[in-house]
């Protein structure tokens, strides 16, 4: 709501601030401590009373945990797949979403429909006859086999997405270049593509994370030690922490390291993603 | 221009064929196999033999089954409207407060939501660790002595934890869904009401919430259909050394039946189970979409 002229703070303005202060803090206290716990030694983390501000810090943490030498492994792993999974992901969900957004056709409906479907299907109610196909196949623990499988997880909330992108840049503008003496494919990729851009990199983004982020599939079919992906390495740590005294600065510092260029790239494409999910009831 | 169209299948194609084959087909196999008896003999070569709905009948008569199934959709209840009820005050917070306020508090989501899900386990096992947990410490000192207490022993505690982590979680998306629908309330509406001598509670019951009720019901959904799936946090905690006869939801119990103990049959049965539940949520909120594809 726009200030108004005489708008002071009305006490009710005030005592929600307020409110809003103490979730603010309430809701960032993790990521802060991760952070804070990172830079600090274990005696430090170990003490009786805890350490609110890691003053005195040092990158041990990190150091510690780079030098292991499995975190590049992991990370390795976790490029592969996620680089695989992206770009085929892009390709055929871009390609679909052409289809049904700029031609009308028989079936398109009930392809939409069945897009909207298998977005909810769970990881949990499938990943026991997807281990068994990438066994019968051979794929397990394969960088390859992890990334069919993303590329099918991923492509339906992609194909979503990039339709509402393809549907906003208006169909006019490719027939005016025709008449203009462009062919089709040119029409295409010298005026819808590039306004396309922004909707590619969003989808790309969010289909990075999707498979950055997955555990559950990773767990089922990554399980020999070699071919974990970062999320199966950073479980690791929490596995050990069961049984022996856990360093916990290195915990943290691992999660951060997981965790802060996801962050980053989040914050780049998070109000398209909103958008995506609920924008039939949104809008009403 | 009435032209055959073969482009728009050629586009479909590639979509299609991987969807098939990384879904469709394992799906099918799921099906067929919960009507099998297919365990370890099964795996070094014997072939499955058919039962028919031996393996359905099993689970709906096994008591630790329903205990898993009870618990999830306790578990996902529970969760989902905690969720939803935190993230509606949220929005509402965010739409009242001052503008620096508001900022800070839409951040703070923003890191929430975006930290990976493994990587906030961890975190909140270091919260909520026994030892030298900051939680222990900061309810010892205010007065409840949690010296040395472990959450993760008790199933009801060890639950607690879980959702703790799941709303921490879940709560930015919600927010930031109904805070959209709030936007679109015209405050013309809302003065109007006001200057008629309605009061906050009154706004709040008969404008706001008919007007975001859309939003709202289909967060509630998505995040029925979310906790209802809900593996890595249980998994995770589980791993941090908790008893999991007592704690398996249906995902981790899938996973332990079939991955785990080889029982492929069973664990087909129950995953067709958890599919059609998932479908059966969905169709509303698929529907809602539609209305707006058309």
């Amino acid at each position: 709501m726009a200030a108004k002229a005489k708008d002071k703070m009305r006490p009710g303005k005030a005592a929600a601030s307020a409110a809003a202060v103490v979730l603010t803090l309430i809701w960032v206290f993790p990521v802060y401590w991760m952070l804070s716990s990172s830079l600090l030694p274990n005696t430090v983390l170990t003490a009786t009373t805890p350490t609110f501000f890691p003053a005195g810090g040092s990158l041990n943490n990190f150091a510690a945990v780079l030098s292991s030498g499995t975190f590049f492994a992991a990370l390795g792993t976790s490029l592969a797949v996620t680089l695989i999974a992206v770009f085929f992901c892009l390709l055929f969900a871009f390609c679909a979403a052409l289809a049904i957004s700029r031609y009308h056709f028989k079936g398109r409906t009930s392809f939409v429909l069945a897009v909207l479907f298998i977005q909810m299907l769970p990881a949990e109610g499938l990943f026991i006859a997807q281990y068994k196909l990438l066994s019968s196949a051979g794929l397990l623990n394969n960088v390859l086999g992890l990334s069919v499988l993303y590329v099918a997880a991923v492509i339906p909330f992609t194909v979503w997405m990039l339709r509402g992108f393809v549907a906003g840049v208006p169909a006019d503008l490719e027939e005016a270049a025709m008449v203009d003496g462009c062919s089709r494919t040119g029409a295409f990729f010298r005026i819808t593509f590039p306004l396309l851009a922004p909707g590619l990199v969003a989808s790309g983004v969010y289909a990075f994370l999707q498979a950055w982020n997955e555990f559950t599939i990773a767990l089922v079919i990554m399980q020999s030690e070699a071919s974990r992906t970062l999320p199966l390495w950073l479980r690791t740590f929490i596995q050990a922490s069961a049984t022996r005294e856990t360093d916990w600065g290195q915990v943290m510092a691992a999660s951060t390291l997981v965790a802060v260029p996801v962050i980053i790239f989040f914050l780049l494409v998070q109000g398209r993603m909103t958008s995506g999910l609920v924008a039939g009831a949104v809008k009403g | 221009m009435k032209r055959i169209q073969i482009t728009p299948y050629a586009l479909l194609t590639p979509a299609i064929v991987v969807l098939l084959a990384a879904l469709a087909y394992p799906v099918g196999w799921q099906f067929w196999t919960s009507l099998t008896k297919y365990g370890l003999k099964q795996q070094f070569g014997q072939p499955p033999e058919f039962v028919g709905a031996e393996n359905y009948a099993a689970v709906f008569t096994n008591p630790e089954i329903w205990g898993v199934i009870g618990r999830s959709v306790a578990f996902c209840l529970v969760n989902a409207v905690v969720t939803v009820l935190i993230g509606m005050g949220l929005a509402l917070l965010m739409n009242a407060a001052a503008k620096a306020a508001r900022l800070a508090l839409q951040v703070a989501m923003l890191l929430a939501w975006a930290m990976p899900v493994v990587a906030a386990m961890t975190v909140w096992l270091w919260l909520f660790n026994w030892h030298h947990g900051v939680i222990n410490w900061l309810l010892t000192q205010a007065g409840v002595d949690m010296t040395g207490h472990n959450w993760l022993e008790d199933p009801l505690s060890f639950y607690f934890v879980a959702t703790v982590i799941v709303v921490w979680m879940s709560v930015p998306f919600v927010a930031f869904s109904i805070f959209a629908g709030l936007t679109q309330v015209a405050p013309e509406i809302l003065e109007a009401a006001e200057v008629d001598g309605a009061t906050g509670w009154q706004r709040f019951r008969t404008i706001i919430i008919p007007m975001i009720r859309p939003v709202l019901m289909i967060v509630l959904l998505l995040q029925v259909i979310w906790d209802l799936r809900v593996f890595t946090q249980i998994q995770m905690l589980q791993d941090a050394g908790a008893d999991y006869t007592s704690t398996n939801l249906l995902g981790t119990f899938i996973y332990r039946t079939g991955v785990g103990a080889g029982d492929f049959g069973m664990a087909a049965a129950m995953s067709v189970f958890v599919l059609v539940l998932t479908m059966l949520l969905s169709a509303p909120y698929v529907r809602s979409l539609m209305k707006e594809e058309n």
